[in-house]
């Protein structure tokens, strides 16, 4: 229960179905292939980190996942329900932060969360109230009237994040939400998204290259110039790569150290 | 699978549709009210061509009796309705200008992944630019009609629907530019071979007799221009008669228009698609 009384609903627990299963989906921008065979699965109730180094893919296989690009080679499923023929009902399962803000400055926050409720068929009165459930949750809620260009980029971030889960979605994928926040910010953000799996019990993936952002908990998936080169438990991937902990799990498995790619 | 109690219901109701809709136009409005000088802009615009080069022009420029028209008219009552189709022209065109910044900040992104079908949430944002070109419209009219501009009374509801089409029209005509506009600095090619070309190769400034009298190669263009035919089913409509053959050529234009738009947008063949994106 939230602050104002809104009940939140917990997503499906709908056994054995996983939250997303991308299958065999290769991707190309003419002669350049961006995606090749890639496979992955995002468990329910779990976060799971997508790592990668910049144009390893990622934003690509998000475009795919979303539906901003079509898939033509290979699947992908929300919940069972497959992105390319049944879109709508993928879509209406899953929840959006992309890399880019994607706020409208010009609007309030409020407003903004508004027209994000309205694009997923929420009426009025009903998106007003989890807007702000959502804002309280995210510490914003005396924000909801400030137009979007007065916040802050970990407070336009955490907006985006109350705003991909107004319509209550069973996936949220976010792609590398934290780029160019503070420590402070980027902390809130990690937590806040950690709490959502814990105690909602939404599915996570999110997309990063910082390695620091993954617990030992996690599920990862490595992907590597479009391809997944290493995917389970953090400890098995290490196992896997014969090494002692993620960071030169990671330099193992890519060849490349992205604490020097970040610098 | 089967959905569970929780899981959303398949498909939606009439009434999320219109709760859809309702919120892209009201975005649009908001987006509107809060660019005042865009307001502004759009009327100053044809006001300065009402108020100065119609007054020019009145002088050198005679229109002799030609439909719908039942006698002779000064120059710039034959040139609002042009003036009127250049509000929606100008809109349509600054609709798309939005719809290239919206993809550059990502708002765009946010519309094409809405669980709606997107042909849906792509007329729904050319009825939100429609409205907002109609509005335009009648504040002109109002003060056109201060101007001594008076058409039949009855010609003031007789034109909306003529309105609409034209400005679904060229917002669509709009939309289907801002699919092809890599980015934003690009729109001024828009301006140079779209617009102008559009407007004055038309009949909104001078009449098509006149033209053809002078060039029959600039004639022909006119004749193949869709804009012309805008133009003159809004002058008929604004003088309570309908030009068919305008109707018909606006009509299908928008239909090509508004398919074409939905083509490019759409994810499995448009061209967002073979374009790329960066940061892959």
């Amino acid at each position: 229960m939230t602050a104002d009384g809104l009940e939140l609903a917990r997503p499906p627990a709908l056994t054995g179905i996983p939250a997303l299963a991308v299958a065999g989906v290769s991707h190309s921008y003419g002669a350049r292939k961006a995606l090749d065979d890639v496979s992955l699965t995002v468990p329910q109730a779990r976060f799971t980190a997508l790592l990668g180094l910049n144009g390893a893919g990622k934003t690509t296989l998000f475009s795919l996942i979303t539906r901003l690009y079509d898939t033509r080679q290979g699947s992908i499923q929300v919940l069972g329900y497959s992105v390319a023929r049944d879109s709508s009902q993928a879509l209406r399962r899953l929840g959006v932060v992309f890399q880019a803000r994607t706020l409208d400055l010009d609007l309030s926050v409020m407003e903004n969360l508004q027209y994000h409720a309205a694009l997923h068929g929420i009426g009025w009165r009903d998106a007003r109230q989890r807007a702000l459930a959502a804002l309280a949750e995210v510490e914003l809620a005396d924000r909801a009237r400030d137009p979007g260009r007065k916040l802050s980029g970990g407070q336009m971030r955490r907006v985006e994040i109350a705003r991909a889960l107004l319509h209550r979605p069973s996936l949220l994928v976010l792609d590398e939400p934290t780029v160019g926040l503070d420590v402070t910010s980027k902390s809130s953000i990690v937590r806040h998204v950690r709490s959502l799996v814990r105690d909602r019990g939404v599915a996570v993936l999110w997309a990063t290259h910082l390695l620091d952002e993954v617990v030992p908990d996690d599920a990862v998936v490595v992907l590597h110039k479009g391809r997944v080169v290493a995917a389970g438990d953090v400890a098995d991937v290490v196992a896997a790569a014969g090494a002692t902990d993620m960071h030169s799990a990671f330099v193992a498995l890519t060849g490349a150290d992205p604490a020097r790619e970040t610098a | 699978m089967s959905a569970n109690a929780i899981d959303p219901p398949a498909g939606f109701t009439v009434g999320q549709y219109l709760i859809c809709l309702r919120g892209i136009v009201w975005r649009e409005a908001l987006r509107f009210v809060h660019q005042r000088e865009r307001f502004v802009s759009a009327l100053v615009r044809p006001l300065v061509w009402l108020f100065i080069f119609a007054a020019g022009f009145r002088q050198i420029l005679g229109v002799s009796i030609i439909p719908p028209y039942e006698t002779y008219v000064l120059y710039e009552v034959y040139v609002t309705p042009g003036l009127i189709a250049m509000i929606q022209l100008f809109n349509g065109m600054q609709s798309s200008l939005s719809m290239v910044y919206d993809r550059e900040m990502g708002n765009m992104r946010m519309l094409l992944v809405s669980p709606f079908p997107r042909w849906f949430l792509l007329v729904g944002k050319l009825l939100a630019s429609t409205a907002v070109s109609i509005l335009q419209v009648y504040a002109f009219l109002v003060i056109a009609w201060l101007w001594g501009i008076e058409p039949p009374a009855w010609g003031y509801l007789a034109v909306l629907p003529a309105l609409a089409l034209s400005g679904m029209m060229l917002g669509a005509l709009g939309m289907l530019l801002s699919s092809a506009i890599r980015q934003l600095e690009n729109f001024a090619g828009v301006m140079n071979f779209v617009i102008f070309p559009m407007f004055f190769a038309s009949s909104a400034l001078y009449p098509l007799w006149l033209v053809q009298q002078s060039s029959p190669v600039v004639y022909t263009i006119c004749r193949l221009n869709p804009f012309t035919y805008a133009v003159e089913l809004i002058r008929f409509a604004l003088y309570l008669e309908i030009d068919w053959t305008s109707l018909a050529v606006v009509g299908g234009m928008t239909v090509l228009f508004t398919a074409g738009a939905i083509l490019a947008y759409d994810p499995a063949r448009g061209i967002i698609v073979r374009r790329g994106e960066r940061g892959a």
